[in-house]
């Protein structure tokens, strides 16, 4: 609130007013010190979690707590895969992660384009549907669908994680990707349909290749989703060796007491990739977000 | 490809709607399938099975509206559980809403370093939920954590956070808080989206900045705020990893939140027709507020007439 009145006291060239400080005239250094505190903040919990990845047992437990891990103990992270059977999870969950990624491009970009550019009998009520499922929580499928697949004897396998998303994704993806599509001129189509290109052409090679920036905020929010997913592999896969990441990190909570540092050098692993993925993908992110609509309009 | 072949016979025969008819079943038929295997099936299944008793090893057995005149029980903690999701969206939601929006303000800007800010801010978001219920766990532990440490520096008593059935539902909202990267991004779009003459106007007829946020910025945002308000309340009723890792939903049920109840009815205590009876609840419950929320929005979400 300080911050605020400061923007307001300050003399604002004419110059600033230009080059546009958006809104609320905040004067740079107040603005840039709020930020930077409150990154600070933001931050302590990742800090907290490194730190510990690299302290020894015993001085995880000291109080008060240490903020620098003195001596760096490297060898937490080789015996985060010697204890458990780490690689084997970091292999199933980079497994369901891909296969998930690719059948949510597909298919909701197939279903998103059907919605976009086809004038067909009921659209609309149907992608008022797609809309209204967006809403629906999860859970209120969750136990007749674990019930189908336990019938169909796929518990304890990577089916139940996977199959489902090769039918449409989910409705926000469709959504986004439907609002992206809309935005394409429709010039571009006209002229491959004159020269005979089918609508399976026109949307595999006219429409998809420009819709880049949606595709990569889907796939972003499909590969997080999957990447971090907790509740569904804990309840459809038992034995250790189908395990993911995110189930198995609990694997050094219980064991023989809490090994905090072994389980945050886990976190620490599963999350670089989240990482990786997050830096490339952000302009993507941050793009697809302004185009379809959320960001205002 | 499937599309190309099957609609080519069709082409000289049918006419050009029933053409388009074809085609866009076609396409969204993935969506049409899924939807009736992944979403209506089981919701009409849902219902069906909450009726029951069925532990899904032996058959089940009808029990009428059985299960849901159960949930009023006093030895039922469906009350609690839905007491419990009520208290942290009703305080959480409102500050998350308020911390994004004016975090946003702050990062509203052209110039060095709003990149590297918003990947910060945005950090928590893309951050697995169980890792981060573990790092909470731990800063929040009573014997070795950094939350004690920083009370003893302030010379404040020390507290025992997660297991004390007082502070353990704060101790969630602030888990939340920390996750307020994807309503700041959205709230930073709108905020971009609002045009710069507005605020030139404002300057020159003498508004200072909280007139110009109130008139200007909050109006204008309002359909972005409304759709971050719903969505967001939307989740936290849905609020289930970071309790079940954290807490367990203790201490004395005090972080039974309902999705966790619905969880262990269903798959701790093998109860699936309540566990259904519950489901369709929360189907219920959350439709309603949608609903209201929506009939609310006439009367402060501000469209503007193009």
């Amino acid at each position: 609130m300080t911050a605020k009145t400061h923007g307001q006291d300050a003399h604002t060239p004419l110059s600033k007013l230009q080059t546009g400080m958006f809104t609320l005239r905040l004067n740079f250094l107040p603005r840039i010190t709020f930020l930077i505190v409150f990154s600070i903040i933001m931050s302590v919990p990742f800090w907290w979690m490194l730190s510990t990845s690299l302290k020894a047992e015993y001085q995880v437990l000291l109080f008060p707590p240490r903020w620098f891990p003195i001596p760096i103990k490297w060898q937490n992270y080789p015996d985060v895969f010697i204890k458990a059977p780490f690689v084997v999870w970091f292999g199933n969950t980079l497994f369901i992660t891909v296969v998930s990624l690719v059948g949510t491009l597909f298919s909701a970009s197939l279903v998103a384009y059907g919605f976009a550019r086809i004038q067909f009998w009921g659209r609309n009520v149907l992608f008022i549907l797609v809309l209204s499922t967006m809403m629906l929580p999860d859970v209120v499928t969750l136990i007749p669908t674990f019930i189908l697949f336990s019938r169909l004897d796929w518990i304890d396998t990577f089916l139940p994680l996977i199959v489902p998303v090769f039918f449409g994704g989910s409705a926000f993806f469709i959504f986004l990707i439907r609002q992206y599509f809309t935005t394409i001129p429709f010039d571009l189509e006209e002229a491959a349909f004159i020269d005979g290109a089918s609508t399976f052409t026109v949307f595999w090679r006219i429409i998809l290749p420009l819709a880049k920036p949606v595709l990569g905020t889907v796939g972003l929010f499909s590969f997080l989703g999957n990447w971090n997913d907790f509740m569904r592999p804990m309840i459809y896969l038992n034995s250790p060796e189908k395990k993911t990441l995110a189930v198995g990190l609990r694997y050094f909570q219980s064991q023989w007491g809490t090994e905090w540092a072994l389980m945050m050098a886990a976190a620490t692993i599963m999350i670089v990739p989240v990482l990786i993925v997050f830096f490339f993908t952000q302009r993507f992110f941050v793009k697809g977000i302004a185009l379809s609509g959320l960001g205002g309009r | 490809m499937g599309v190309t072949s099957l609609s080519l016979p069709g082409r000289r025969r049918l006419s050009k709607q029933a053409r388009e008819n074809i085609k866009g079943y076609l396409f969204i038929s993935p969506w049409l399938l899924g939807f009736l295997l992944w979403v209506l099936g089981p919701m009409v299944a849902s219902l069906v099975i909450s009726f029951t008793e069925w532990d899904i090893l032996t058959p089940p057995s009808f029990v009428g509206f059985g299960n849901y005149t159960k949930l009023l029980d006093p030895n039922v903690y469906f009350l609690k559980a839905l007491y419990n999701t009520i208290y942290i969206t009703a305080i959480g939601v409102p500050l998350q809403v308020i911390l994004a929006l004016f975090v946003a303000q702050f990062l509203n800007y052209r110039g060095r370093g709003v990149n590297l800010f918003r990947t910060i801010f945005y950090l928590p978001m893309v951050t697995p939920i169980v890792a981060s219920a573990l790092v909470w766990l731990m800063i929040f532990n009573p014997e070795f954590g950094l939350a004690n440490t920083l009370l003893r520096l302030l010379r404040l008593p020390e507290q025992r956070w997660f297991l004390d059935p007082d502070l353990s539902k704060p101790l969630i909202i602030v888990w939340m808080l920390w996750h307020i990267g994807g309503s700041m991004v959205i709230f930073l779009g709108g905020l971009q989206s609002v045009p710069e003459s507005l605020y030139d106007a404002a300057e020159v007829d003498g508004a200072g900045p909280v007139r110009q946020f109130f008139s200007i910025t909050l109006p204008l945002i309002s359909p972005v705020i409304f759709f971050v308000i719903t969505t967001s309340i939307i989740g936290t009723f849905q609020v289930f990893t970071v309790a079940f890792i954290t807490t367990g939903g203790g201490p004395i049920r005090s972080t039974l939140f309902y999705v966790l109840y619905l969880y262990k009815n269903a798959f701790e205590y093998l109860r699936m027709g309540f566990g259904s009876g519950l489901a369709w609840v929360l189907f219920v419950i959350i439709l309603v507020v949608t609903l209201v929320q929506f009939k609310l929005a006439n009367r402060w979400v501000y469209y503007e007439v193009s």
